[in-house]
């Protein structure tokens, strides 16, 4: 960017500035700290100039938006032509009471539907299995058949809306469940525009949410991207999380280093299965979280798009812009909020909206007040989103595209985040690729060693977190908070005997059957499954038989 | 006085896979000095109680945040009683609301901590209120 001589003639300046200027400020007045870093731990430089980004060759690489390597975003006039999808993600208790709240959220003016099931839906059991007592419906909607999730969309026009739904392990049978709904409503399958989470190596890193071992889950994902290239082309196969990495307490390097190197897994795998790069490419998206230290996470968005697009076309040979471009929801990060002063969360997430933004992401869930007390309330929620339509009506920050693009400091720090992370995708490699790294441990045992530092940081005070360990106050409990209601769980179980009276068990039994033939070869499983869905087949059902063909996942234990 | 150092059960009990908490109070616990054994996702309240006497623990420290914990917790003490291990301190933390509380110290659990509190404070409670032989 800038010429040899001009470098020279700032570096002398800056040299002078420091030496006259700098010093005699320094010696009346201290610095606040000895030494300013980053929510992740990078050291903070007092001044970027032009010095800190020599390096930087503007059209290798930041180009043009809409351009490799997308460093400035993935499409050309990014929000001047369409702001982000406001999609707040939502569920809890029946399917009856989760269909209310999407109703609301799109009276309110959400753009997207983004789906929260409850954990035994995660983790592929019927609400009436021994594990799933207290905790049906609990942090999302239960749902056990293809009749629970007639009645989650009950009344919303799935050509119209794109849904998320954040499911992983069993992300088959719920995209199955999903196209089931479509084909009731008249809808076909290529019309269908969402997002299956679909991601299991975070699973097994961070959020817990596992069924089968590493080998069937990378197979199911296979079979799905292998499906959806065919017969569901407008749906996002997987999004490739680093959210809950993040949450586990990583930093912001460590979310782009150990995402991307789970998407690299993802391509591998399907490379090996014989797919074509550039036929699944394109449905890929990410995941990223958004903390409080705003230019460390604008920064990150832009170095992991920039790494991606390098990685997909270097390492993968990829041809097509699309198979390069790496798009992303964005969630502001659950852990950044406290239980204290829970007010002041409307602030962390206002600035976590603006992260996320000024990164360009392609769609934003942003976190409620309440939500480090219970699941938000409908007021809470409003105020969230209402966040979001701030920032993009009122703030200004959405009429031109990349606007801190050119900051010494932010293109430094872009460059900063890709050369770290690229450091622990280079060491996974070594490891022997993602899933190995995760059965070693070593992913793990970094996060938690970020996580036990920050925690060190709070604890003596060399993090200050308002209201937390500073500017405390004395506080009555909360009121209000939202309850779900424990009868669920019965009403789940009496839904599902009754359901089992109804339907053609002879068909299940043997839809059941063709299913657990196809586990047991190399044939895709997606048309199995959604065969057994049609049927009314259970969730639990459906995931038995594949958690007797494949096994189980047994975790290794890091602390 | 009893020279061997406190034995401290980390469990999480149900379905929840969020054991970030979990883990930082186990580092925590370690660096004071204590030794802890930590079960992994996904313990049933049978498992849990089977671990804790298998390991001659004095605390079995519980932690969830998916709002199962009305049900899991006091299970957790009610098997304990049944197999006259009650005497061990049993602690729970994560996402609880305020007023769920007093019913679970009710039902034998003998402190929860909430989202914000400092390791150091579970460290000195278990110190101060852990009993043993």
């Amino acid at each position: 960017m800038f010429d040899n001589e001009s470098l020279n003639q700032i570096k002398q300046s800056r040299n002078e500035w420091e030496e006259t200027q700098l010093k005699k400020t320094l010696a009346k007045f201290p610095e606040r700290k000895e030494e300013f870093t980053t929510v992740s731990g990078e050291v903070v430089n007092p001044l970027y100039t032009p010095e800190d980004i020599e390096w930087l060759d503007y059209n290798k690489d930041l180009g043009y938006p809409g351009e490799y390597p997308f460093t400035r975003g993935v499409q050309p006039t990014m929000y001047r032509g369409k702001l982000w999808t406001m999609r707040m993600y939502a569920g809890f208790a029946t399917a009856e009471e989760s269909n209310n709240r999407y109703k609301y959220l799109l009276e309110q003016g959400q753009t997207g539907l983004s789906v929260a099931f409850d954990l035994p839906t995660q983790i592929g059991y019927d609400s009436d299995h021994p594990l799933a007592e207290g905790e049906v419906g609990k942090v999302g909607v239960a749902i056990d058949s293809l009749e629970d999730m007639e009645t989650l969309f009950e009344g919303i026009p799935l050509d119209k809306v794109s849904t998320s739904m954040t499911i992983n392990a069993p992300a088959s049978v719920l995209l199955a469940m999903y196209m089931a709904v479509a084909e009731k409503q008249g809808v076909t399958p290529d019309k269908l525009r969402g997002t299956i989470q679909n991601d299991i190596l975070k699973e097994y890193i961070a959020r817990g949410t596992y069924i089968f071992p590493v080998e069937p889950s990378m197979r199911l994902i296979t079979n799905i991207f292998e499906y959806c290239s065919k017969y569901v082309p407008k749906w996002n196969t997987i999004s490739i999380s680093g959210y809950h990495i993040r949450e586990a307490g990583c930093t912001a390097a460590q979310e782009v280093g150990f995402t991307l190197a789970d998407g690299i897994a993802y391509v591998e795998s399907a490379i090996k299965a014989g797919l074509d790069v550039d036929d699944f490419a394109p449905r890929l998206s990410f995941f990223f979280n958004a903390h409080n230290d705003l230019l460390e996470e604008v920064s990150k968005y832009r170095a992991a798009r920039r790494l991606w697009a390098r990685i997909m076309k270097e390492r993968f040979g990829a041809k097509k812009p699309k198979s390069m471009m790496l798009k992303f929801h964005t969630q502001t990060g659950g852990s950044t909020l406290t239980a204290q002063q829970p007010d002041n969360n409307i602030v962390r997430v206002a600035i976590q909206t603006l992260a996320a933004v000024l990164g360009g992401t392609q769609s934003l869930h942003t976190n409620s007040r309440d939500e480090a007390l219970a699941l938000p309330t409908e007021d809470s929620v409003r105020i969230a989103l209402r966040t979001q339509q701030i920032v993009g009506y009122e703030s200004g920050v959405t009429d031109t595209v990349d606007p801190l693009a050119g900051s010494y400091y932010i293109e430094a720090k872009t460059k900063e985040i890709e050369d770290k992370a690229m450091e622990y995708i280079n060491k996974i490699d070594e490891l022997g690729g993602a899933p190995r790294a995760i059965d070693m441990g070593y992913i793990q045992q970094q996060i938690m060693d970020a996580a036990y530092k920050y925690q060190r940081e709070v604890e003596t005070g060399a993090r200050i977190v308002v209201g937390m360990n500073k500017f405390q106050v004395e506080e009555e409990s909360p009121k209000g908070l939202l309850k779900v209601d424990p009868a669920v769980g019965n009403l789940q179980k009496h839904k599902i005997s009754d359901l089992k009276t109804r339907r053609n068990n002879e068909l299940v039994k043997e839809k059941l059957e063709a299913l657990r033939s196809a586990c047991e070869s190399d044939e895709n499983v997606m048309p199995h499954i959604l065969e057994a869905v049609k049927t009314y087949a259970t969730l639990g059902e459906i995931c038995g038989v594949m958690r007797e063909v494949f096994g189980e996942y047994q975790q290794s234990v890091i602390i | 006085m009893n020279s061997r150092p406190i034995r401290v059960l980390i469990a999480k009990p149900g379905l929840d896979g969020h054991d970030r908490g979990a883990k930082v109070i186990a580092r925590a616990l370690r660096d004071a000095g204590m030794e802890v054994i930590y079960t992994g996702l996904r313990q049933t309240p049978e498992q849990i109680v089977s671990a804790a006497i298998q390991e001659d623990v004095d605390v079995v420290a519980m932690s969830i945040l998916s709002g199962a914990h009305n049900y899991l917790l006091p299970r957790v003490v009610e098997l304990l009683k049944q197999e006259d291990a009650d005497d061990m301190l049993v602690l729970g933390g994560g996402v609880i609301p305020d007023e769920d509380i007093p019913g679970l110290k009710e039902a034998g659990i003998k402190e929860i901590f909430t989202p914000g509190t400092p390791t150091t404070a579970v460290v000195d409670y278990i110190n101060e209120n852990v009993n043993r032989q």
